[in-house]
């Protein structure tokens, strides 16, 4: 069952002032995933205070980076389930974790941010390691 | 977490609490030694795609317990 649009209305709008594009239904998803061209970063947004509280405030400093993705976008796991589900299709073989970030090209995920890779870090560390990413795959050295 | 036991199962989950039974983990994936996969072949597949969900609740006896890592340090 999802969760209270109310309980998550914080979270969600922490996301947009950020930049993102939510996609709440898999309409949504697929018009933005389906055939998709260049850069995109895909947050799975998530309630679970230790690990989202620091996913979002990574993201908003890896988002100061003068390299970025050209896009990004949010699905909200455990409340717009089927936009969720439906995103997951597009990532491939890695697995469902929430939050999560997938880094996209051309349709093709090229880095994965797991949460295991954000809980009991600080938002600073998971910045960096999203820097280091968005260098690496779309900076101009990055391979097409 | 990683938690390799002292026989042929080798556990990735969250870890959620221990108590007297054990390790309680959540959302478990489980490499039997002696198949295809070696352990650290598991491991770090597990760390770059992620864990493949097996049990969403776990208890490791704490007696079985041989070593603990956290996922997030390995290099996928």
């Amino acid at each position: 069952m999802p969760y209270n649009p109310a309980l998550v209305a914080p979270m969600r709008e922490e996301m947009v002032r950020l930049g993102a594009k939510e996609l709440t239904t898999v309409g949504d998803v697929d018009a933005a995933l389906g055939d998709q061209k260049g850069t995109m970063l895909v947050f799975v947004n998530s309630v679970c205070g230790c690990a989202a509280g620091n996913a979002r405030p990574a993201l908003r400093l890896a988002l100061e980076h003068p390299v970025l993705p050209q896009h990004v976008v949010t699905v909200f796991a455990g409340q717009d389930l089927d936009a969720t589900a439906r995103a997951r299709q597009y990532m491939g073989e890695y697995q469902p974790s929430s939050p999560s970030m997938a880094l996209l090209r051309d349709g093709e995920v090229v880095h994965f941010v797991h949460r295991h890779q954000i809980e009991g870090r600080n938002p600073q560390a998971i910045a960096g390691d999203l820097v280091q990413a968005f260098d690496k795959h779309f900076g101009a050295g990055a391979a097409v | 977490m990683v938690v390799e036991t002292s026989g042929p199962q080798t556990y990735v989950g969250r870890f959620d609490s221990e108590d007297d039974a054990g390790l309680h983990l959540l959302d478990v994936g489980v490499h039997e030694a002696g198949g295809n996969e070696s352990k650290d072949e598991y491991v770090r597949r597990s760390a770059k795609f992620g864990i493949r969900v097996e049990r969403k609740h776990l208890i490791v006896p704490r007696q079985t317990v041989a070593r603990i890592a956290k996922l997030g340090e390995i290099a996928g």
